[in-house]
């Protein structure tokens, strides 16, 4: 691992030690946060295949009520039925936060709450199919509202979990080693300095006694 | 802020939604689809938008404008032609993304 480009001293070195001090703990929290949306994203990702499972059914099972309809009526007729509808949907869009990802929740609100409204045509000239296939549309609607809610969040989740996985390797396999290394090079390199002006003191001491006194430290 | 629910696609696959409250926006050719959602997702007056599979596998560009964002949730569902399967593809690239390979949808 490569050591940082960084001047020896002892100024850089109680720096670096806090800067790892701070790497340690940041990549403990971001370990955490990634754990736990990870367990959340497994969680909401096992919902979210079984509601689309059930959606994809059942939307074909609806898709076949109109192929059916549109068998026994004039293409103009079902377009003309279904041409002004009377119903409309409105989505109150909430958010809430997990974990630092935001993600959306909605609540529908209908614009009339006559259960009749999701017909927009008069029963005289149109097939029963039809009333079906609209019908099945209907009760399937919260379901894909939910969808659309839970599947965004998994979107979302995903992003921020890749993110922070990213991060936490980094720190783990690159910045702390990194900061290790150059904190332990620092403190070899101070060490040896030491050492070395502490030889040369000791040999100044020798030389200086010699001149003084005739005196010298081996005998 | 209260949002609506648009669904793009072709014609047969998506009439059935205006009937229970959904806008709908029918296209016949990838242009249109591209040019539609690109306007429908600025706009910024839907918070769900449905693509049938097919206008989904084709605008894989535009889609990616609102990844990051909290609305428009770009969501496939099957049309009346086909199913092939883009919906369950999509959540398992969401679990190989988040975990590094998939681990659910493997099997």
């Amino acid at each position: 691992m490569a050591i940082m480009n960084v001047n020896p001293t002892r100024m850089m070195l109680s720096k670096l030690k806090k800067q790892l001090v701070t790497a340690v703990r940041g990549h403990k929290m971001l370990k955490d946060k990634r754990d736990e949306l990870m367990r959340q994203f497994l969680e909401l990702i096992k919902e979210t295949r079984e509601l689309r499972e059930k959606i994809e059914k059942e939307l074909s099972a609806s898709n076949d009520h109109f192929v059916n309809a549109s068998a026994v009526m004039s293409k103009q007729a079902l377009d003309a039925s279904l041409m002004s509808p009377k119903q409309q949907i409105m989505l109150e869009v909430d958010s809430h936060n997990v974990m630092s990802v935001e993600i959306p929740k909605f609540s529908s609100v209908a614009r009339t709450n006559d259960k009749g409204d999701i017909f927009p045509y008069g029963f005289a000239f149109t097939s029963f199919e039809l009333d079906d296939a609209v019908m099945s549309l209907e009760k399937l609607l919260p379901d894909m509202i939910r969808l659309a809610e839970i599947e965004k969040s998994c979107e979302l989740m995903s992003a921020e979990i890749e993110k922070t996985r990213r991060r936490v390797n980094s720190l783990e396999h690159v910045m702390i080693p990194r900061y290790q290394e150059t904190i332990k090079y620092i403190a070899m390199k101070l060490e040896e300095n030491d050492r070395s002006s502490r030889t040369r003191l000791m040999k100044v001491k020798d030389m200086l006694l010699d001149k003084a006194h005739n005196y010298s430290a081996n005998n | 802020m209260a949002k609506n629910i648009a669904v793009i696609g072709d014609n047969e696959s998506i009439k059935g939604f205006s009937a229970v409250g959904l806008d709908i926006y029918p296209c016949d050719t990838p242009e249109e689809a591209s040019g539609l959602l690109r306007r429908l997702g600025d706009s910024d007056n839907y918070a769900v938008i449905f693509l049938t599979e097919e206008v989904f596998d084709l605008t894989e560009k535009e889609r990616s404008r609102y990844e990051e964002r909290l609305t428009p949730a770009i969501i496939p569902i099957p049309g009346v032609k086909c199913n092939s399967g883009a919906g369950i593809k999509r959540l398992s690239s969401f679990v190989e993304k988040a975990v590094g390979s998939d681990i659910i949808f493997n099997d």
